[in-house]
């Protein structure tokens, strides 16, 4: 369909009243491409790191998320039994194959049953850690990768996020910088989650777990 | 029944007046205000820097349009270098045949859909049904209205005229095979059994098809915003991703389009963002576990580049939050099906005559009290009353009018050059409106029921949109 192309765009020059752009507009938008420019960045999440961390935690809450804080990510495995204790949840989860979250003391709880893979039809609970946190709407960045199935994010009826506190940043674009500091290619799927899944579709009333999790919990430690 | 999905002037009057009849419909649109208009307010309130954020968004739009060919390039050549595909489209007829050949390509039966306005546009689920492949829509209202046979009548909330008894009596009618033959009617109990159901289909669908509400070309990705998670399931589980979009949707970078986020859920559903936000650059890399082998995009074109360098140009930066459509009091009064095609309100009533002809679909910006609502709400100030004057302008040189419509923009005219007689005619026409709205000030009954006669052309019962519209009237006559 290259003809269809053609034609496209050269109906979008003849409206624009010219030819191929000239290489000096061209250098300009190259540089905008290779050093984007930041647009209008909100204040609200322009704070010291504790009150992003605070921020954090409020606009997760808000978007009905659930979270436990605990001191270090090496309590993480204990926090995750208790939450699936508390919630009447059976005692098995399917985990990201993750080289961190693996290293945790998951054998201290022997009444958890776990799998590292992608997610199947019928998972109840999924545990992954997140890529990041965003503070001003309480978001979870998800990268995709051999380590990190991005099924587990969508299929189990309960995601539990393993997140450190210093890995929430302000907003999306410092989200974006550490992707960008951490590699220049992007994964194939990045997912902001905000909250669990929902609908309003049947009389505009809500209703959570649509197709994705009913749930969405975060265990957030403060140190490594 | 579904209404008459065939756009036309006399099926418009005639949808509009059966949908002001209609009492199911008119219940559910109740809805629309304190759901999306109090919504959307309140996110507004909680952001200081919303404003500026319209004209930065205004503005990163305009820079697009004015370099939509360098852009276009630049996010194919990066699709391509992750391992994608990018497909030209013309219009529906190619786009159809591009999904068709992909879908065939890998033997395709059964096709799963996340919500997508284009593949409304195109026909697709209809086009590939006639050649033995099976779509399934799979975000929980445009399921309904395929199970109900519907097109969307709201592009965001697609079953919005419905109630949950209709859904129930579509479940109980489909649903019997996969096990539910009990009728129920909680909304808990129909989003169950929906999940349940959709889970079997996501599962074994060969190609999923999303939209895509941005396609960002530093990166040679897509953007899909949801709040189900369906089209997630959607891109994520068959071999295939095809995202299915048009050539608008193109922004510069990561940080253009964090802009764009910040506008549209707030503007569109009143949230912070939507639940998911999904970043989507090729296919599945070497020792993933999961995702697609094969990601393809369709670039649609169907009527936009001749839009370029006209005075329709400023409708390219519509993001689809659906604002516009939330706000409008004819919309609010008929719901979206009397538009007779895919989008209706404001921006249905600019956008329509482009893409299905002026012949079609030119009486849609009549359809409007010029209350200047829409405008007002928009996240990227697209003059939406102005554009549809000039369809009208238009249409009234084409002679396309019917005579009704000439003789009441004639007796407009009329007003218009006289100043005085206008104000005095207007103000008599908004009082009399007032009147024949209810409380929450929508003209319900006999304005429209009457086959929009002569007063549809004054403006609604709000003195300061009278004053707009004059004003621009003078500007234009001077
Ligand atoms: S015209 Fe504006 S308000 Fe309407 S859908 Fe488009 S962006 Fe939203």
């Amino acid at each position: 369909m290259s003809e269809a192309r053609k034609h496209i765009l050269s109906n979008i020059r003849r409206g624009l009243q010219r030819g191929l752009l000239a290489d000096l507009s061209r250098v300009e938008l190259e540089a905008r491409l290779t050093h984007p420019p930041r647009n209008i960045i909100p204040a609200r999440a322009q704070l010291p790191h504790p009150e992003q961390v605070a921020l954090f935690i409020r606009m997760a809450e808000s978007a009905l998320a659930t979270l436990d804080r605990i001191a270090s990510l090496a309590e993480a495995p204990a926090a995750v039994a208790a939450f699936l204790e508390r919630e009447r949840l059976p005692m098995e989860i399917v985990m990201a194959p993750d080289p961190e979250l693996a290293a945790l003391p998951w054998a201290a709880q022997t009444a958890l049953h776990i799998e590292c893979r992608a997610a199947r039809d019928g998972d109840k609970t999924s545990v992954t850690p997140a890529f990041a946190g965003i503070a001003e709407t309480g978001t979870l960045m998800m990268l995709s990768g051999p380590h990190h199935p991005t099924t587990l994010n969508f299929l189990p009826d309960t995601h539990i996020v393993a997140l450190r506190a210093d890995r929430i940043v302000g907003v999306y674009e410092e989200g974006w910088d550490l992707l960008r500091a951490q590699s220049s290619k992007m994964p194939r799927t990045v997912n902001y989650i905000t909250g669990p899944s929902r609908s309003g579709d049947i009389e505009q009333t809500m209703q959570l777990g649509a197709h994705g999790p009913l749930r969405l919990h975060i265990v957030l430690a403060d140190h490594e | 029944m579904p209404i008459s999905t065939v756009a036309n002037p006399q099926h418009f009057t005639r949808n509009a007046s059966a949908a002001l009849k209609d009492p199911t419909l008119q219940r559910a649109l109740q809805n629309v205000k304190p759901g999306f208009r109090r919504k959307r307010a309140a996110a507004v309130a909680k952001l200081p820097e919303f404003d500026q954020l319209r004209a930065a968004g205004r503005d990163l739009k305009n820079h697009v349009l004015e370099h939509l060919d360098f852009y276009l390039e630049r996010f194919e050549a990066k699709v391509n270098e992750q391992g994608g595909q990018v497909h030209w489209a013309r219009d529906a007829a190619e786009a159809n045949q591009i999904v068709l050949e992909i879908c065939r390509a890998v033997n395709a039966r059964r096709v799963t859909k996340g919500k997508s306005m284009i593949s409304e546009e195109i026909g697709l689920n209809d086009f590939l049904t006639s050649h033995g492949i099976q779509p399934i829509e799979t975000d929980l209202g445009e399921y309904i209205i395929q199970l109900r046979r519907e097109r969307p009548s709201h592009i965001i909330a697609p079953a919005i005229h419905l109630n949950r008894e209709q859904v129930a009596d579509a479940f109980h009618a489909h649903h019997g095979p996969y096990g539910f033959t009990e009728r129920r009617t909680e909304p808990r109990a129909l989003m169950d059994e929906a999940r349940q159901v959709l889970r079997r289909q996501f599962l074994s669908a060969d190609v999923g098809i999303t939209g895509a509400n941005f396609c960002i070309a530093e990166t040679g990705t897509t953007v899909i915003v949801t709040n189900e998670g369906n089209g997630d399931l959607t891109q994520t589980l068959p071999r295939v991703h095809i995202a299915l979009t048009s050539i608008e949707k193109v922004v510069p970078t990561l940080e253009d389009v964090s802009t764009f986020i910040r506008l549209l859920s707030r503007s569109a559903t009143g949230q912070e963002i939507s639940v998911y936000t999904t970043f989507s650059s090729g296919p599945r890399r070497a020792n993933d576990l999961d995702g697609p082998e094969q990601f393809h995009v369709v670039l649609l074109d169907n009527g936009r580049s001749g839009m370029m360098g006209g005075e329709f140009q400023d409708m390219l930066r519509c993001i689809r939050c659906a604002a516009c459509i939330n706000h409008c009091p004819v919309y609010g009064a008929i719901g979206g099906h009397a538009y007779g095609w895919v989008y209706p309100g404001p921006m249905g009533a600019v956008l329509t005559p482009h893409l299905i002809g002026v012949e079609a679909a030119g009486h849609l910006p009549n359809a409007s009290t010029f209350c200047g609502r829409c405008e007002e709400v928009c996240p990227v100030h697209i003059p939406l009353p102005k554009m549809m004057r000039h369809w009208r302008e238009r249409e009234f040189e084409r002679h396309l009018s019917p005579a009704a419509t000439r003789f009441g923009l004639g007796v407009w005219a009329f007003f218009a050059k006289r100043p005085k007689l206008y104000r005095i005619a207007a103000n008599l026409g908004a009082w009399v409106l007032r009147r024949l709205s209810g409380r929450d000030g929508r003209i319900k009954n006999l304005a429209l029921a009457k086959g929009w006669t002569v007063w549809r052309d004054l403006p609604a019962p709000q003195g300061r949109t009278f004053q707009q519209q004059w004003a621009a009237r003078r500007r234009a006559q001077s």
